[in-house]
């Protein structure tokens, strides 16, 4: 598009400069195609959540909000309910984060406040390394390592002294909700310590100041100061972890066993949406059976959407920059 | 540059220590500017609602230096920044009136600011190498990316040519493939200027040019600025009176009105400027009562 | 202020702050059983005749994972190809062209969708195009991938972007360069190291999926080299089934592709962070 220009390295004419129309096709054009790509972003979260309703008609038509209260999940006879799917989704990922978060707030509290910096570094990048884990690594070892400890010692010592508690009532088989719950918060833990760590390293010294002055220790500080200072970040912190203990399906699958029903016993084996979508899709065999587990699939969408939504909001309005996250 | 406190009615406010050239300074003729130079006609320009320059009008006179001076924030670096259509870079930017390169609007409609930034080039306040490039690459960088040259023989060509003009040949030469992050302040202002030369433009923008650096190395780049005068018609954004007593052949004089917008309050020969200045304030500026 | 209850204070200090270190290294701790335990089990199961051997018939000892790290390489390999680019240019759209309420929508449907479990993507492609193509593919699977990579590459994308100082873009677009060579060739090399990591950072974590596999690769007792032929194994895959199978033989073969998925995704996550810090 360069009019006059010739190849000589001399001064051009100076006549023969003009200032052309328009004639940048490189620009429109790369706009578009930058546009597109960052649209695709929005086209694919969208046609994620309609071709997931697209096939999940034949069982919604089916079986109506019955599907979300059903308790059976039955190939055979041809009737699928949700429920006990969603209650161990969501009973597992609570468990999850009970063992989890004061472990993980602990560990950030000592990352931020409390290391030297030569051990920050490393010990932060250990923590993230755990969160790089392959999830079917972690069940791995979740079904040779984890599971016998869990039938015994623990689960024998809690069946023997407090049977009357009625989490602890039930056969200790190994498998089942309490190992998935152990499971969960190895994979959560990690992800909530790293966010935390960077909540609460971007408290202004001048807070921690302020509460020194008043003479308070060293603990008091970090409870008086830091921790309500990114109270919200924390909270998103904590609840992006629960979206992931949410959705988290390999290591799960391997420890919880294949139990479908609602208890309080920790001990049963049970099943979240995730592992009855991985255990049960590759053998459905007829258009109802898939369209029931892509209805599960949907639902478990919806309730990882909501609890990250609610995540998000929170962590932005704290920390400005997520960063990489190694979920 | 002495400052006479005696104010004498007639007197020089300043004595003035021009430069060694005894050619008598001249306003700019309006057809002179039309054809050769820059002709800036009721130039405003706008951030969003907020109006940073009202009314310019300004000749600028072929292969001479032309100065404009103010206090902060009177609008400089904007209007300089209209004259390449840099201003309009910056989001919810605007600008209306007319600038004529050579005669032509640049900012009639249809016409390219990609094509007005290789005929005005420009150079800014803190240098900005491309830090991934080697000296050679950022000189040849406008040539490369403009898709003008691609035979090696001939970027080379260019690459030497515009180093020398930069002043910066001698100094570089056996290292033209270093880094350019590796040269001092000085020397990597003077790479910049001689990016800018490669693309052989007409006029030469600079926005406060020796600003980021010392002394020494400021007036190595007055000595070029001259020589490139010779060839080039150069537009200067200084801060600094000293500076454009020394150097340029016109002066414009900006001043911040009530409402934060830019407005020429002078304009003509450097010397005139300087010693006999038509308007209070620039007399207020000049002696440092004020900005 | 009384001496004892200071005192006080100072040890519930002392103690609380004492838990919170314990906690730091039980997590650390944690870490290290996992790994001790795939390297203790995997590693007696290590020759070269695993790396470059099929699995044999069900039951019969040896054998090897040779088509399953094949498989893995070829998946990430598509996955990257598409999710790379698309990522990268999706991170250009935020940090250049788009408008500050369109960047936030585009911004926050990204973070959302990297909370999209992984499974579920699985079934969103397994619907999409392996009942539309008939049969399970490496592309599919490929596909499943890219789209988990895609919003983590547009958002550490973006932020590398961002970092590149403005006086970059004004040197060049002051040349008269036109934008999209702006971005080309002097704004996205200055990012480049960034934008390595990222990369590498998203492949870690797409080369560690299993969920997504299941319903688009399926799984191959034997070697697959076809984008778009059939069903294909790999890595995770392969440590899942012998997991859960009968056959203890199959479980030490699963310790040692388990230590050598672990050592890949260490390994790509160090070279990334490597990187960040010191080219």
């Amino acid at each position: 598009m360069q009019v006059g220009r010739g190849n000589s390295t001399t001064a051009v004419t100076l006549a023969r400069r003009r200032l052309w129309r328009i004639g940048n096709w490189g620009d429109a054009l790369s706009r578009i195609a930058f546009a597109g790509l960052g649209l695709s972003l929005l086209a694919v979260a969208l046609l994620i959540l309609y071709e997931l309703v697209l096939e999940s008609r034949h069982a919604i038509s089916a079986f109506g909000w019955g599907f979300l209260t059903g308790t059976r999940w039955d190939p055979v006879d041809r009737v699928f309910g949700a429920a006990p799917a969603i209650y161990g989704t969501l009973a597992s990922s609570f468990i999850a984060l009970i063992l989890a978060v004061p472990v993980s707030l602990g560990a950030a509290i000592f990352l931020s406040e409390m290391a030297p910096p030569w051990l920050r570094s490393p010990l932060s990048f250990l923590v993230e390394m755990l969160a790089a884990l392959p999830s079917v690594v972690l069940g791995l070892w979740g079904i040779y390592v984890l599971i016998p400890w869990v039938r015994d010692p623990v689960e024998m010592w809690l069946g023997g002294h407090l049977s009357f508690i009625p989490l602890f009532d039930g056969p200790p088989f190994g498998v089942g909700m309490l190992a998935a719950g152990l499971v969960l918060a190895i994979m959560v833990l990690p992800i909530i310590t790293a966010i935390a760590r960077d909540v609460m390293q971007a408290v202004p010294t001048s807070q921690r100041e302020a509460m020194v002055a008043l003479g308070a220790t060293r603990w008091e500080v970090i409870i008086g100061a830091v921790l309500p200072y990114c109270r919200s970040g924390l909270m998103g912190a904590v609840i992006l972890g629960l979206g992931r203990a949410l959705g988290e399906t390999m290591a799960v699958t391997m420890v919880i066993g294949k139990g479908y029903n609602i208890t309080a016993s920790l001990f049963q084996p049970a099943s979240t949406a995730a592992s009855t979508l991985a255990s049960e899709f590759n053998e459905a065999t007829y258009n109802l059976y898939i369209s029931a587990l892509v209805e599960l699939a949907l639902i478990l969408m919806g309730i990882t959407l909501l609890v990250n939504i609610l995540a998000r909001l929170l962590v932005w309005r704290v920390a400005r920059s997520p960063g990489v996250i190694a979920e | 540059m002495k400052t006479d406190s005696q104010l004498r009615p007639g007197a020089p406010i300043m004595s003035y220590e021009m430069r060694v050239e005894s050619e008598p300074q001249a306003t700019v003729s309006e057809a002179e500017a039309l054809s050769e130079g820059l002709v800036v006609r009721d130039l405003n320009a706008w951030y969003g609602s907020f109006q940073a320059l009202r009314e310019i009008s300004l000749l600028v006179a072929p292969k001479h230096i032309t100065a404009i001076i103010g206090p902060s924030g009177c609008g400089k670096s904007t209007l300089i920044r209209c004259f390449n259509r840099m201003h309009e870079v910056t989001p919810r930017a605007r600008v209306s009136g007319q600038v004529l390169l050579r005669g032509e609007d640049i900012y009639a409609p249809g016409t390219d600011p990609v094509l007005v930034r290789q005929r005005v080039g420009m150079v800014f306040q803190k240098p900005n190498p491309f830090p991934t490039m080697s000296i050679f690459d950022n000189v040849a960088a406008g040539l490369r990316l403009n898709g003008f040259l691609v035979r090696r023989s001939q970027v080379a060509e260019a690459v030497e040519r515009s180093l020398r003009q930069a002043a910066l040949w001698e100094e570089v030469k056996d290292k033209t493939s270093r880094p350019a992050t590796e040269l001092s302040g000085g020397q990597q202002q003077r790479l910049c200027i001689a990016r800018a030369l490669a693309v052989e433009p007409e006029v030469i923008l600079m926005d406060e040019p020796c600003s980021a650096l010392d002394p020494v190395a400021t007036l190595k780049i007055e000595d070029l600025m001259r020589e490139l005068a010779r060839e080039y018609t150069i537009v200067i954004v200084t801060h600094n009176m000293q500076q454009a007593a020394r150097v340029s052949d016109h002066t414009a004089v900006m001043m911040m009105a009530e409402d934060r917008a830019g407005e020429m309050i002078e304009f003509g020969p450097t010397r005139e400027v300087f010693t006999y200045p038509k308007d209070k304030r620039t007399e207020d500026y000049i002696t440092g009562r004020f900005g | 202020m009384s001496g004892f209850a200071y005192r006080r204070r100072k040890i519930a200090s002392i103690v609380v702050l004492g838990l919170c270190a314990s906690s730091a290294f039980a997590a650390v701790g944690v870490l290290a059983l996992i790994l001790g335990f795939v390297l203790v089990n995997g590693i007696s199961s290590l020759n070269l005749d695993f790396f470059t051997h099929m699995p044999t018939p069900l039951g019969e000892p040896g054998g090897g994972v040779a088509n399953s790290i094949v498989g893995s390489l070829l998946i990430v390999g598509i996955a990257a190809l598409l999710g790379i680019p698309a990522g990268v240019g999706a991170g250009v759209f935020l940090s250049e062209y788009a408008s500050p309420r369109l960047g936030n929508v585009i911004r926050f449907t990204a973070d959302v969708l990297t909370g999209v479990p992984s499974i579920v993507v699985g079934v969103f492609v397994y619907s999409m195009i392996v009942l539309k193509m008939g049969h399970f593919s490496a592309l599919a699977a490929g596909i499943a991938l890219a789209i988990i990579m895609l919003p983590i590459m547009a958002r550490s994308s973006e932020e590398m972007l961002k970092l590149v100082p403005r006086s970059h873009r004004e040197a060049a677009l002051a040349l008269g360069i036109t934008r999209w060579r702006t971005i080309l060739s002097v704004i996205i090399p200055a990012a480049r190291r960034g934008l390595v990591t990222g990369g590498l950072l998203a492949v870690a974590r797409a080369g560690g999926e299993t969920a997504p596999l299941m319903f688009t690769a399926l799984g191959n007792r034997f070697m697959s080299l076809s984008v778009t032929g059939g069903p294909i194994d790999a890595l995770p895959m392969r440590i899942w089934r012998y997991g859960i199978g009968p056959y203890p033989e199959w479980h030490q073969q699963a310790w040692a592709a388990s230590f050598v998925l672990v050592m890949m995704v260490f390994t790509i996550s160090l070279t990334a962070r490597l990187v960040l810090t010191r080219r």
